[in-house]
């Protein structure tokens, strides 16, 4: 009802209506169907080009990640040339090989974290937004204290205990990023539950499995799947980070953010500074991109209710 | 409203201390305790346990876990394990000028810049200005910080050709002119990273403003644009726009661990960093409370901006 006034209501205000959708700033309703954007499609384009590299890559890159492309040559940070055709980097190698096979551990590593940060955050999120009461009160507590904690803070100390392997980083990017997930489903679940269609619901004798997956689920889940995207490119950065801090994936295992410290030396020394910027460029493409995709998702779904929390 | 102030107070030192359980557990986890490490493979049992019952490791661990938070509030932080018998306090006195100068600069300069963009951006939105800011912030929001830097050190150093990609060295023995340069490229980079939230969030609270009815008044009474976003709009955001500046100074806390180990620039985050590879968990674990607490401090003046901005949360019924 709000909607239809705020609809009309448009048309006054005219010096600025006719440039911004005020709807962006509410939480409207999903309204008809889901089209992308220009920008949209074009950060779609890139992601599906990153996914095919992350998956095929390995297979199609033309040396394996340590080769040396000219062994006989011992100049570090080479120049593009037939052959090489993005350079090499601070140990002779082909970073164009490196950065396709880079691909499938960045992508993989994050995506397997960010999956885990969602299983835990929705499930416990959910649940305790049905559970209520004592439950929900110490989960809420517990992951209040570890949001005080800056993420890449919180993985320098689990990196600095266990030591840092590749499992380590799936789980730690997930345990640090499933206390945002649990307080966004936990909020969803408690603005869906009072409302009059699981009010209803309950009074028909509906079992909890229905009410989570017929009433609350539906209604959760494009803010959910906007935000796991949203959440798809903090766990890029945060695992990118650290590989660049040295502490994420370990060499000679080729990776995006550990490649960019390989090479700082290119800044001071190198003849070209593509060894440095292909990494970055690659990660910031798949982030920018994803972030496009999330824009127009979340313009779909109606409300920054992701923003807000 | 003193109430919610204290209230609000009150969780946050919950939280410290929350936060200030979790470094010290996770830190306790690594192998091997301080007496260990400090006397080597070739130590005695005899002179360990000497050295245990010194260092209070004999105790059960919610008593050193006390020890540790009292000795850390009296600005006793215990001596490094990796670099020999240097103190803790000392390290951290060598360093912590630089990290407070790069993140107070920063926040001098990009702050007001930012807020400036973000409702310059609000008071003439979907024009080509806005959306080239908006499309720039969305970009520069998602890249990591080191994508930001190269592109920062490409345009300085290689394009104006002013300053250096890699600042190391002291900073005492320098005249302005190298100063500047020594610092601008760590402060540029930050101030872009911190820029792009800023100005998005800045645009999206000034609007949300916009949207009220007392403003659609005042554009009905004929006031122009820029009275109506000044006079009007903007005292109402205030608030908000806090609330968002305070948020991103947290962010500056973690932006800059990456930002001072890229340029290799000697601060508290390259410090920590290298505690965590030479696995020095009593410099981990000051340090990362000290991290943690600044960034709980300014969470939670964030949170108290936006009680103290706004009428119907100061006044709860």
């Amino acid at each position: 009802m709000s909607n239809n006034k705020n609809n009309e209501d448009k048309h006054y205000v005219a010096p600025f209506s006719n440039e911004v959708s005020f709807d962006e700033l509410q939480d409207a309703p999903p309204s008809g169907k889901f089209r992308l954007s220009i920008t949209g499609k074009l950060g779609v384009i890139v992601v599906a080009f990153w996914l095919f590299i992350a998956i095929f890559g390995q297979f199609l890159a033309p040396y394996e990640e340590n080769d040396l492309p000219f062994p006989d040559d011992y100049s570090e940070f080479q120049k593009p040339r037939p052959g090489a055709w993005l350079g090499t980097d601070v140990d002779d190698r082909d970073i164009l090989s490196r950065i396709m096979y880079g691909a499938g551990r960045t992508i993989g590593i994050s995506l397997a974290g960010v999956l885990i940060a969602y299983v835990i955050g929705v499930t416990l999120g959910i649940g305790s937004s049905i559970a209520g009461s004592r439950i929900d009160q110490v989960l809420t507590q517990f992951f209040n204290i570890l949001l005080a904690i800056p993420t890449i803070m919180f993985g320098l100390v689990v990196v600095a205990a266990v030591g840092s392997s590749i499992p380590v980083l799936i789980i730690t990017a997930g345990a640090i990023f499933s206390p945002v997930v649990f307080r966004l489903s936990r909020a969803l679940g408690m603005e869906i539950m009072v409302m009059d269609f699981v009010e209803a619901a309950k009074v028909r004798g509906e079992g909890y499995r229905w009410i989570i997956f017929k009433e609350i689920w539906p209604n959760a889940a494009m803010p959910l799947i906007s935000d796991f995207g949203l959440r798809f490119i903090y766990v890029i950065l945060f695992v990118s980070s650290l590989s660049f801090l040295g502490l994420g994936v370990q060499p000679p295992l080729a990776d995006w953010g550990s490649m960019v410290r390989e090479n700082l030396g290119a800044l001071q020394y190198g003849e070209s500074v593509i060894p440095i910027l292909a990494p970055a460029i690659a990660i910031a493409s798949l982030t920018v991109a994803i972030n496009l995709i999330v824009d127009d998702v979340s313009a779909h779904a109606g409300g920054k209710l992701s923003g807000r929390l | 409203m003193y109430r919610i102030i204290l209230t609000k107070i009150g969780a946050g030192l919950l939280t410290t201390l929350g936060v200030s359980i979790v470094i010290f557990l996770g830190t306790n986890a690594l192998p091997g305790d301080a007496a260990q490490i400090r006397l080597g493979q070739a130590a005695t049992e005899d002179s360990l346990k000497a050295l245990r019952e010194e260092l209070g490791l004999n105790l059960p661990l919610y008593q050193q876990y006390f020890r540790w938070l009292f000795n850390f509030l009296q600005g006793e932080f215990g001596t490094s394990l990796a670099s020999g018998n240097v103190t803790i306090a000392q390290l951290i006195s060598d360093r912590y000028e630089n990290t407070l100068i790069v993140s107070t600069l920063t926040a001098m300069i990009g702050v007001p810049i930012s807020v400036g963009l973000g409702i310059m951006a609000a008071m003439f939105p979907g024009t080509i200005y806005d959306r080239f800011l908006t499309l720039g912030s969305v970009t520069l929001v998602a890249a990591p910080e080191f994508f930001t830097a190269t592109l920062m050190v490409l345009f300085v150093v290689f394009f104006l050709g002013i300053g250096n990609a890699v600042v190391v060295g002291s900073i005492d023995d320098k005249n302005l002119v190298e100063l500047i340069t020594h610092f601008i490229l760590p402060i540029a980079t930050l101030c872009l990273v911190i820029a792009a939230q800023l100005i998005r969030m800045t645009r999206a609270a000034v609007l949300n403003v916009m949207n009220s009815p007392y403003i659609e008044m005042a554009i009905l009474k004929g006031i122009p644009r820029r009275r109506v976003v000044m006079r009007h709009a903007l005292l109402n955001a205030i608030g908000p726009i806090v609330n968002v500046i305070a948020i991103n100074l947290a962010y500056v806390v973690t932006g800059v661990i990456v930002i001072e180990v890229y340029f290799g620039y000697a601060g508290l985050a390259t410090l920590i960093v290298q505690g965590v590879q030479t696995r020095d968990y009593i410099l981990i674990q000051t340090l990362g409370m000290i991290f943690c607490a600044t960034y709980v401090i300014l969470m939670m003046i964030a949170d108290l901006a936006s009680i103290l901005s706004n009428p119907r949360l100061r006044h709860p019924k």
